[in-house]
């Protein structure tokens, strides 16, 4: 406890990570690296990247090229074109699903994130009577998924008078969020000394302003965490999106794809790809800015 | 912002005012800081789970409220080729694909601990796979995956291993496999982050000692990675495992479920009889049928938390 006190913000793996710069590697001869280590990395990097430069090249092939695997060699094109992302974005309704995936995302990520720090803060440092079995119980929560619970929530949603409505998922979403960020946040308000809060009390501060001056703004990393998280599960959700939404223009990105894009045309690949790389796009961006913090993420919620 | 919508509770009688009792008991505010979460939880979680179960013992439809029809739907489900072929996919594309998952991701793992030029960037690389929504890339793997313009095809013919194009969603094994591909290509890079984060807490002072005593890289890596690495390896592949059993939207992006049934699992069948074949009562009993694996599934992680704790000597504050 006492340890993990003196930097809150570092409970996030990457300490260990500069550690043991020299190890024992230099043991291995780099011939011997050069198979047992490289080798295998690179066919494992090859293996998980190569359907994204397969989407991007797809994506901005001229439609000539798509299909003709005998004259152009199929792996680089010399002609790129925007021709599909641009019928994506004037021709389609594409730029307002985009918009649907981010404000639903973005509503429910809020909302979660709300709802989960009260609950983390009452669970680790309120400490009621029962805590620890509601903690134990929201664990349980997050291992409840999505596929098992559509049917029922589409008549609950039916009946509540939100179908076909963006706020359908706003309000579903953070079944999925609120128990995975909970214990998150728990983990961080763990770390942060107690004798704060203890100093702020005596000094005369509520509760709520002991939450919003001391212990949030000590949690940043761990809020900026949750946020990324949470913010791509709700990019990445799929089967409420896919049955609580019917009309094209209230779809999200991930439903509309599917449903929308598929029609008879050989050449709609370019369009579909171009579709797939613009809606992958916005989460890879943030996602590049946050890594360290969606690691933690990540592996923290593993951990706690 | 709790206080505004929370309805009053049964007040305290006691001396310092009901109200101000209210604001700074503990034990109170507890129970009001919790009260959005659990609002969610129990409104969209903790009972759709229970209409669920009871929805399976019902004959509803769409836009008809259903009776009491007792275990009809299992009873039907249980003559229903189609659902134990989709329990069969079900079982096969989890086993197949979590044992892969483990053994690739811990593989990858302990690559990655090693010390690499590039590091950071290296491990940034792989998790993209795990960032891209799902369904889009599906949708890559369905283009990689055609029939006529497979780029692996392609590239099998040219290099010469085979002659004619390989339908690779179109024949029902090598649709499951396909699929079961693209499902480990998704999950290892989480198997193999998150195991790294556990081989990054293993001291490398162990290692050495090991070296000096003449261990080989084998017996490191059992008698030292593995077994600190078990409680962890535990609450992973247990995610993994009920993630890969409740798969919905890789499977209905590549083959909904085709072809001829040959790649339902039984979230995907659920779909198709109860949002678009209209049978809720029967769509729910084959979610409720999923429950008793989810439950294993759970049994086995809650056991690998205890034994976690127990090894650290401390309970979990």
């Amino acid at each position: 406890m006492t340890d993990l006190a003196v930097k809150p913000a570092t409970a996030a793996p990457s300490k260990s990570s500069d550690d043991h710069s020299e190890g024992m590697s230099y043991l291995e001869s780099i011939p011997r690296q050069l198979v047992t280590l490289y080798l295998p990395l690179g066919i494992f990097l090859v293996v998980l990247l190569f359907p994204f430069y397969w989407m991007a090249l797809t994506a901005i092939k001229p439609n000539n090229q798509l299909l003709d695997m005998e004259r152009v060699s199929p792996f680089w094109t010399w002609e790129p074109t925007f021709q599909h992302i641009s019928k994506l974005i004037f021709e389609s309704q594409y730029p307002l699903w985009l918009w649907n995936t981010m404000y639903v995302a973005a509503g429910a990520t809020a909302l979660s994130i709300a709802a989960s720090v009260l609950a983390a803060y009452a669970i680790v440092r309120l400490r009621f009577k029962g805590a620890q079995t509601i903690g134990g119980l929201i664990f349980l929560a997050y291992l409840v998924p999505p596929s098992i619970l559509f049917i029922p929530l589409s008549t609950v949603i039916y009946n509540y008078g939100l179908f076909d409505s963006p706020m359908a998922l706003i309000l579903v979403y953070p079944t999925i969020l609120i128990p995975f960020s909970t214990w998150l946040l728990m983990g961080y308000f763990k770390t942060i000394p107690y004798e704060l809060e203890e100093c702020a009390l005596i000094d005369g501060a509520s509760r709520w302003q002991i939450l919003t001056q001391i212990v949030l703004p000590l949690a940043i990393p761990g809020l900026i965490s949750a946020f990324i998280f949470c913010f791509t599960l709700c990019w990445n959700e799929f089967i409420y999106a896919l049955t609580f939404l019917q009309s094209v223009q209230n779809k999200t990105v991930p439903v509309a794809i599917v449903n929308e894009f598929v029609d008879g045309d050989v050449y709609r690949w370019g369009s579909l790809m171009a579709g797939a790389l613009v809606g992958s796009l916005p989460l890879v961006i943030l996602y590049a800015f946050f890594v360290e913090h969606y690691v933690s993420a990540m592996t923290g919620a593993v951990k706690e | 912002m709790v206080d505004a919508t929370f309805p009053t509770q049964r007040a305290p009688i006691n001396e310092p005012t009901a109200w101000s009792r209210l604001k700074t008991n503990r034990q109170w505010l507890g129970w009001w800081f919790m009260v959005p979460a659990l609002g969610f939880l129990i409104l969209f979680l903790a009972y759709p789970l229970g209409l669920g179960v009871w929805l399976s013992f019902t004959d509803t439809k769409i836009g008809r409220a259903g009776e009491f029809i007792g275990l009809e739907n299992y009873e039907w489900l249980g003559g229903d080729s189609i659902f134990w072929t989709s329990v069969f996919n079900t079982l096969l594309y989890t086993i197949v694909a979590s044992a892969i998952k483990f053994a690739a991701g811990l593989y990858l793992a302990l690559l990655l601990n090693k010390s690499l030029p590039f590091k950071a960037m290296i491990r940034a690389a792989i998790l993209i796979p795990f960032i891209v929504p799902t369904v889009l890339s599906a949708i890559a793997f369905w283009w990689i995956y055609d029939t006529q313009f497979s780029i692996l095809s392609w590239t099998l013919k040219k290099i010469g291993l085979i002659s004619t194009n390989i339908d690779f969603l179109g024949d029902p094994w090598n649709a499951r496999w396909s699929t079961i591909f693209a499902n480990i290509w998704r999950g290892v890079p989480f198997v193999a982050i998150t195991l790294l984060a556990g081989l990054q807490t293993v001291s490398p002072s162990l290692y050495e000692a090991a070296t000096l005593d003449g261990a080989t890289p084998w017996q490191r890596f059992r008698y030292i990675t593995y077994p600190l690495l078990t409680p962890i390896i535990a609450v992973v592949m247990t995610f993994s495992v009920l993630f890969t059993f409740t798969d919905f939207q890789l499977i209905w992006a590549m083959t909904r479920g085709g072809p001829v049934n040959a790649t339902h699992l039984m979230a995907t069948l659920s779909y198709q009889r109860a949002i678009m074949g209209g049978s809720l009562g029967e769509g729910a009993a084959i979610a409720t049928a999923m429950i008793p694996f989810l439950l294993f599934a759970i049994m086995i992680s809650w056991f690998g938390l205890q034994r976690r704790k127990w090894q650290q000597g401390a309970d979990n504050d």
